[in-house]
């Protein structure tokens, strides 16, 4: 196999300047608005004692998913042996720490008091799903940083698939410990169930692979370097398999609750009647971000020409898609009532009985984005700095039958 | 449990009066205070629904307190035992219902298909298995030796786990900056907080507000005592006559018992 040339970015043009000012921008943005937050306290948000997760956290969790996500990029060349995949490994695992970075600050910064971060890195209950989430969380970034610079350092290359075997494994545990923060809510009827974990592992393949066609398209087009419809086809292709993992898993999430008959007030809600969610539910999730998709990566465009354009609007639909999915999970999820009294109808002036009501505010969205910019920033930096990109990614580089098929007549 | 309760009968009297168990029991505790320290505590176990803690003494789990609410005292149209919460806890509106956090609150009950309603109070109903205690990822939620679950404002993150965990909706997130708070009752924003069984007054021999203020003003519906204890009142009542926990299917066993739902 020839031998894979990385290198940096040169990061010295105007455009790249302007990109890091308008991403540095959106981050401090994203800090004035949870300093906001934090001063007049969270009753300046969308969020209440109805819905206690809002839009910042669909926004984390969607980062946090993705992280997890991207890194297969790199599992399918080191664990899998996939010679095709593996210029791209490198990448994958920057996106990977990136995006996890960039999810982590937005979760934190929303917190009723961020400054008690050292608490929560000293303070632990076992028990909690989410002290567990915060060791896969550092640990994961422990992880991926050793991954990559096994994979940076040549003399260490050999030590590669052992990382990669345990990088993939953690990553694995991580998104089932982001899907069980649901699935472990016994008490909320839209969640309390073990489908939540592989629905999220799904789910995070499926958005770790939109966001890095859609970085890898970006840094390969800003830095004229060349990438291959083999290699693009191949991903949309995988991120295909993905979608469909996706829908699958939402079926049976759904069929699940719909045969139980003291789930169907919340199955009703979220599939017939509950407006926006149920809106967001099938226009946006199921058409926009899974069936659309589908059609786009499984049937490529006259002689798959456009296969860059193509993908990049797939990957787009996809993560328009999984942000209203997650919207659908954590906002509709909490809008629906608690419980308390089964088969009851019930009033009070805490919201008991009624679908509670959530518009998310403007410093939650700015903080959101924040976080997405902060990601995005990471990874400018980080080509900028280190040799994340393969010089080319040329079909006649990465295809390993690209000469076998340009000489068979 | 039949043969526990008979023989515990003679020991009570149907009509509790508070204020002559209260003295009884004062009496008994300045006894202690002075007589013996050690011996004070276990000896007005018999006597007192609630009992003074020695200041730094550990609670006990020994004792379980919890709540009896007799529905067929509870009227619609009483409020109470909310209004005395807030004033006990130094719990003020801001006229933003869905962010202003409510301790206790009246919920109105309907049957759908029979048409009768009940009114009943509903505040942390003080679990046994708290799911709050469970997802809390700093240990700031956590359930005292004596059943109180409680949230330590030093350790809470503001993260609302917990608040996606209970199932009775019973905790509040401070929202905003807060005036004139109690000392007893201290509270702080970007922290969760929940009824705290007035954990303040229980130490220190009294009851909780909403039940004090439910026997003077209100219906006298509720009753609060040691589980543990089976000569308590509330041990009594709870052996004798049919009680629920709400969502007992969840199998939290609460320390809220509700009497005629």
């Amino acid at each position: 196999m020839k031998r894979i040339i990385y290198s940096e970015i040169e990061g010295q043009s105007l455009r790249f300047y302007v990109l890091a000012g308008i991403l540095g921008a959106f981050v401090l943005a994203g800090l004035a608005a949870s300093l906001y937050m934090e001063h007049y306290g969270h009753y300046v948000t969308g969020m209440s004692n109805q819905i206690v997760w809002g839009t910042p956290h669909v926004f984390a969790i969607f980062l946090i998913v993705a992280a997890s996500g991207a890194l297969n990029v790199a599992s399918i060349g080191t664990v899998f042996g996939k010679t095709l995949y593996k210029p791209l490994g490198r990448l994958s695992g920057l996106l990977a720490l990136a995006l996890l970075v960039g999810g982590l600050a937005v979760l934190v910064l929303d917190l009723g008091r961020p400054d008690r971060l050292i608490v929560a890195m000293t303070s632990y209950n076992f028990k909690s799903i989410f002290a567990w989430n915060i060791f896969l969380y550092v640990g994961f970034i422990a992880v991926v940083a050793v991954y990559l610079w096994l994979q940076m350092e040549r003399r260490m290359n050999r030590y590669v698939p052992a990382a990669g075997m345990v990088a993939f494994l953690w990553r694995l545990v991580l998104t089932t410990g982001t899907g069980s923060i649901f699935g472990f809510l016994v008490a909320r009827e839209a969640y309390d169930s073990a489908v939540m974990a592989p629905l999220f592992i799904a789910m995070s393949f499926s958005f770790g692979l939109a966001v890095y066609i859609l970085v890898l398209l970006a840094v390969c087009r800003g830095s004229g370097r060349e990438l291959g419809d083999v290699v693009l086809n191949r991903l949309g292709r995988l991120m295909g398999i993905c979608i469909a993992a996706v829908l699958y898993f939402t079926v049976v999430q759904h069929l699940t609750n719909l045969y139980a008959a003291e789930h169907t007030g919340v199955e009703r809600f979220i599939l017939l009647d509950g407006g926006i969610y149920t809106a967001l539910f099938w226009v946006v999730q199921i058409v926009v971000g899974g069936l659309l998709p589908l059609i786009l990566v499984f049937w490529p465009a006259s002689g798959s020409r456009n296969a860059g354009r193509q993908m990049a609007l797939a990957s787009v639909l996809v993560i328009m898609g999984g942000f209203a999915q997650l919207y659908v999970i954590l906002i509709g999820g909490q809008a629906y009532p608690l419980s308390i009294f089964p088969g009851m109808d019930v009033s009070s002036s805490f919201y008991d009985g009624v679908v509670a009501s959530y518009a998310p505010s403007l410093p939650e969205i700015v903080l959101g984005v924040g976080g997405v910019a902060l990601a995005l920033l990471i990874v400018l930096f980080g080509i900028k700095i280190l040799r994340f990109l393969p010089a080319t990614l040329a079909d006649s580089a990465t295809d390993p039958h690209f000469v076998a098929a340009a000489e068979t007549p | 449990m039949e043969g526990k309760t008979d023989k515990a009968k003679p020991a009570v009297t149907r009509d509790f009066d508070p204020e002559r168990r209260s003295f009884l029991s004062n009496m008994a505790a300045a006894a202690g205070v002075t007589l013996a320290p050690g011996v004070m505590l276990y000896g007005i176990t018999q006597t007192s629904p609630a009992r003074a803690r020695a200041l730094g003494a550990a609670a006990s789990s020994d004792v379980r307190w919890g709540m009896l609410i007799d529905l067929n005292r509870c009227d619609s149209g009483c409020n109470e035992c909310v209004t005395a919460c807030s004033r006990e806890n130094g719990l003020q509106g801001h006229d933003r219902p869905a962010t202003d956090a409510q301790w206790i609150r009246k919920v109105e009950v309907r049957d759908p298909a029979t048409g009768a309603s009940n009114s009943l109070p509903v505040m942390c109903q003080h679990c046994a298995e708290p799911p709050c205690v469970d997802v809390c990822p700093t240990g700031a939620s956590f359930k005292r030796a004596d059943g109180i679950v409680l949230v330590d404002k030093h350790t809470c993150i503001g993260c609302r786990y917990c608040m996606m965990a209970c199932p009775y909706k019973a905790r509040s997130f401070v929202h905003e900056a807060l005036e004139d708070q109690k000392s007893h009752a201290p509270r702080g924003k970007g922290t969760v907080e929940s009824c705290t069984m007035c954990v303040h007054r229980i130490d220190a021999d009294k009851q909780p507000a909403c039940v004090e203020a439910c026997s003077d003003t209100g219906g006298g519906a509720m009753l609060f005592g040691d589980l543990n204890d089976p000569d308590s009142e509330i041990s009594q009542r709870v052996a004798k006559y049919a009680s629920q926990q709400i969502r007992a299917d969840l199998g939290l066993d609460p320390g809220v018992r509700y009497q005629n739902l």
